[in-house]
């Protein structure tokens, strides 16, 4: 039987190669590594949220390496000003002048460490500077680099001493992922091996920049036909009609859903994207964006809530 | 409040609660003006304790003090009503059990209750009042209620109550059809919708079987209508307005009655002049048997007969809001005949009365040349002397008549009409009394005209040879503004006149006319329609026999049903059927026949995969044709009738799993 219609492949021979590289870190942790890498492709920022403990910041560190982007790490606490996350004008005695002093925010990856520790004025100059991709200090407006990525993490806001972010400013943020304890296998594993510094010292870039803006260009072209387009307003259009949830999903969350399901779509080797692919990211793209109304835990059951809608 | 032992989710928050309370009260509030007062106080009293117990977070009231309540309630609508049955002091135990209810609020069953009597209560505002006021404030008080209904199905919902009122009208809107439907095919039994047996026929103003004195102008005093009527060809001048209604031909010298041989003689015969006059009255309640005619009628729609004094006259009691057409003729020859043993009656005077009056009759009478002369000449002696019309005459103490006639000169329609007669007998000239209306105003918001209870009249007829009845009025010749505009202009300025008798002008007239023709159409259309205009639509539905009309009310219902499911399966429908989606749909299907069915969340390439694994001798033939599938409806590919062909042929083909 002679099939003429096929779904073109992409080729995935290099982001294979930085999944792979990562699960060589990271063990045991495929998806959220997948998820992570995708919305890196989609130009999202990731938030990752879990214990500590569990990896959060390695995972940041080995997609910094492995992008080959410059990294700059930003420890959050709750004595933070604003101008230490995007710098400040200090006065020079040599120049007898003010020159700028960037911030640690001035980098191409940044890893917002414990963002909820931060004071919400602090958190709001980074999540500004997430949105706009620049900063402006003292009136005048500086570019960040391109690219620029943001990785924060997060310890669950039932810890003391954290000031959870706002739901409007965790929409600023495409994806958040969860990492969990390892499986019993890869536990024993970690246990065995290297220490992972140092393994994430002897990483090299597994692609160059130019290769990933490629890729990025790639995963915006894959193809979204009118048929996963009814699908995305389905589920759009469930969350509104919840009663459990408190609000609906807004339009810009399905475009952050599709941009997701793009990268991949791109990642498992398709050039045009299926309703599975926008099901893989649901859970990490919408789970932040949603509350729900009697239990104050957001995003639980965002895959029991896909399974109410049927696919058009 | 104690709320140990019921599931968060089935607590009442306070401001629901708080809305509760204030629709009961919505919905109670009109009985408050049937209630006694210590019942709507009670009432009242329960729903500001219940409100007081949630903010404060006390208990509610125990079981004993419950029963006690409930004892003492049953004991007072006993004392108040001498019973607890029957439909007032029925009512009257609803609001106080509602009021009730509401003490013993605590889930949301209570609160389901509570709604649930709420829409029994409304129900009863029909069995007092039924104007289109009330069918407005019960639409309101239903989209109320209906609100709360849907607010305690949806807890989670709160703070949105807007969204709910709108559910609520939509809902409400959607059973507008069904409503009507019912309305017009469900089977109706005679009698108004809404009447109680035992409560029929209270307290209506009406013209009075008999006549004395007073009677009339304390009538006049009413702005209550009387009827209302439609005329196809236009009114009639004002002057020739008599609706001719109680004629009185016995008399005891003080006091006009109708007379029992009126109603055994035969009927005068009548010989119309000219073409009729064709109207249709709608006439309200009177509790009496005479129907309201132009004079003089020639002929009515309904079971009415004309007595020997051309009076209107039905079998039973007129205690609902009736509509008849009726024709008239204004000119007219009535009776040309007349019999001793009726002219023995209609000339008849109790003895040793009136001597002045009959005193004065006689020297008309040789002042005279004939009885034609003779009426002429007495209608002028109200002219002459100073008579005048009031709707405040003096007192007259012994004899009404002579006194009027001779010393107060003051008086109202009844006195010039009773005077007049007296003097016609005395004079021996057949004369009866008629009572009626004389006037009536069109309204020009609705074409009609409305007659008032202020329009009541007296007038006279006196019966000359060879010409039969002439309807005289001696009250035209001391006010002929009355005959001619109407009451407010002839009575002096210090008597009180109800504001209908005015004419129309002003906002404030004008949006009393609009608001009534509004009312006559309500009570035109929807109160009157009964049994006879049910059969008449049925009639000219060709749905004559109870079973047509049960399988239309069936069929209209599924039809309605029908109309609003397929308008919301239209709404939510997929824009077009893509023909690559159903080709899927089949191989689905018979996929699921061999029992793996799509789950509907599942997406092609889970389920390719799962049926794979469930059948790997066909995985290539199913894995080929889900790729086929995803390229088609989900590809970059646009889909060419050649690849549908070739999926359809696929999956035709594909063998059997």
């Amino acid at each position: 039987m002679a099939l003429h219609a096929r779904l073109r492949g992409n080729d995935t021979a290099t982001t294979d190669r930085i999944v792979a590289a990562a699960e060589g870190v990271i063990l045991g942790k495929s998806r959220p590594i997948r998820l992570a890498v995708a919305c890196l492709l989609a130009r999202g920022h990731l938030l990752i949220e879990d214990l500590p403990g569990v990896g959060k910041t390695t995972l940041a560190l080995v997609l910094a390496r492995l992008f080959g982007l410059e990294f700059r790490r930003i420890q959050f606490t709750s004595d933070m000003l604003p101008a230490d996350v995007v710098g400040a004008s200090i006065y020079d005695r040599n120049s007898g002048g003010f020159s700028f002093h960037p911030g640690p925010i001035f980098t191409q990856l940044a890893l917002a460490d414990e963002v909820n520790r931060a004071t919400p004025k602090t958190q709001s100059a980074l999540l500004e500077a997430m949105e706009e991709r620049q900063v402006t200090v003292e009136g005048s407006t500086r570019q960040l680099p391109e690219p620029f990525f943001v990785i924060a993490t997060q310890n669950p806001d039932t810890q003391l001493g954290t000031f959870p972010l706002p739901e409007s400013q965790l929409d600023r943020f495409l994806m958040r992922i969860h990492l969990g304890y390892p499986g019993r296998d890869a536990e024993r594993e970690l246990l065995a091996g290297r220490d992972r510094r140092l393994m994430i010292r002897d990483l090299r870039p597994a692609v160059t920049q130019d290769e990933l803006q490629a890729l990025q260009r790639r995963a915006e072209a894959v193809h979204v036909a009118d048929a996963l387009v009814a699908y995305v307003q389905a589920i759009l259009s469930h969350t509104r009609n919840d009663a459990d949830l408190r609000h609906g999903l807004s339009p810009r969350a399905g475009q952050a859903l599709l941009r997701a399901a793009r990268a991949w779509a791109l990642l498992e080797g398709r050039d045009a994207v299926l309703p599975e692919d926008v099901q893989a990211v649901f859970p990490a793209v919408a789970g932040h964006r949603l509350q729900g109304r009697e239990h104050n835990s957001p995003g639980t059951g965002t895959e029991a809530l896909l399974a109410n809608i049927p696919i058009p | 409040m104690s709320t140990g032992g019921i599931p968060p989710e089935e607590r009442i928050p306070p401001d629901s609660l708080a809305w509760l309370l204030a629709v009961m009260a919505f919905v109670i509030a009109p009985h408050t003006l049937q209630l006694p007062l210590w019942l709507s106080a009670a009432v009242v009293a329960c729903g500001v304790l219940r409100i007081m117990l949630a903010y404060r977070g006390e208990r509610l009231p125990g079981r004993t003090v419950r029963v006690l309540a409930v004892a003492a309630a049953t004991t007072g609508i006993y004392l108040s009503y001498g019973t607890i049955f029957g439909l007032d002091a029925g009512v009257a135990m609803l609001c106080l059990m509602a009021g009730f209810k509401v003490l013993e609020l605590r889930s949301r069953r209570d609160v389901m209750v509570t709604l649930l009597l709420g829409y029994f209560l409304l129900v009863t505002h029909f069995l007092y009042d039924q104007s289109l006021f009330t069918a407005g404030y019960m639409l309101v008080a239903v989209c109320g209620l209906t609100t709360l209904l849907i607010t305690t199905q949806q807890p989670t919902h709160r703070g949105k109550p807007l969204t709910h009122v709108r559910l609520a009208a939509t809902m409400l809107a959607q059973a507008l059809p069904i409503m009507v439907i019912l309305f017009l095919l469900f089977p109706r039994v005679p009698g108004p919708l809404w009447s109680m047996p035992d409560d029929a026929g209270g307290a209506t103003t009406g013209l009075s079987d008999e006549m004395s004195p007073g009677s009339i102008s304390e009538l006049s005093q009413s702005d209550e209508v009387a009827f209302r009527a439609e005329f196809e060809n236009g009114p009639p001048v004002y002057p020739q307005r008599y609706w001719r209604g109680p004629v009185f031909s016995s008399y005891d010298g003080n006091t006009w009655r109708q007379a029992d041989e009126d109603v055994n003689r035969e009927p005068p015969d009548v010989q119309p002049v000219g073409e009729p006059l064709r109207y249709t009255v709608t006439l309200e309640p009177h509790d009496e048997r005479w129907l309201l005619a132009l004079d003089l009628a020639t002929g009515v729609d309904r079971e009415a007969s004309f007595d020997a004094a051309h009076q209107l006259r039905q079998d039973d009691p007129l205690r609902e809001r009736v509509r008849y057409a009726a024709r008239s003729s204004l000119q007219y020859r009535l009776g040309t005949t007349l019999g001793d043993e009726a002219r023995r009656h209609y000339t008849h005077l109790p003895d040793d009365t009136h001597p002045q009056a009959r005193d004065l009759a006689r020297e008309w009478r040789a002042d005279t040349a004939d009885d034609t002369e003779l009426v002429e000449h007495g209608l002028g002696h109200f002219r002459r002397e100073p008579f005048s019309y009031t709707l405040q005459p003096p007192r007259l103490d012994e004899d009404s008549i002579d006194e009027f006639l001779f010393e107060t000169r003051a008086g109202f329609c009844e006195h010039y009409a009773a005077a007049f007669t007296v003097l016609m007998r005395a004079a021996d000239i057949p004369a009866r009394v008629v009572t009626g209306y004389l006037g009536g105003r069109m309204n020009p918001a609705g074409d009609y005209m409305i007659v008032r209870q202020s329009d009541a009249h007296a007038w006279v007829e006196v019966w000359l040879e060879g010409e039969g009845w002439r309807s005289v009025d001696p009250t035209g010749y001391v006010a002929p503004e009355r005959v001619e505009r109407g009451l407010a202009g002839a009575v002096p300025d210090t008597d009180p006149v109800p504001s209908g008798a005015f004419d129309a002008d002003g906002i404030v007239q004008n949006l009393a006319l609009r608001w009534d023709a509004v009312n006559a159409y309500w009570n035109r259309w929807v109160l009157a329609y009964g049994p006879n205009l049910q059969q008449e639509l049925m009639e000219r539905l060709k749905l004559d026999s109870w079973q047509r009309m049960a399988l239309a009310l069936l069929g209209a219902m599924a039809l309605s049903l029908g109309l609003v499911t397929a308008v919301l399966l239209l709404r939510n429908r997929d824009p077009a059927p893509d023909p690559v989606a159903r080709e899927w749909q089949r191989f689905c299907e018979r996929l699921a026949r061999a029992g793996l069915p799509r789950r509907p969340d599942e997406g092609p390439r889970d389920y390719a995969r799962r049926a794979a694994a469930q059948w790997p001798e066909h995985a290539d033939t199913i894995q080929a044709i889900a790729a086929r599938y995803q390229a088609l409806r989900y590809g970059l590919t646009s889909a060419e009738s050649n690849d549908i062909r070739s999926l359809r042929h696929a999956v035709k083909h594909m063998p059997r799993p």
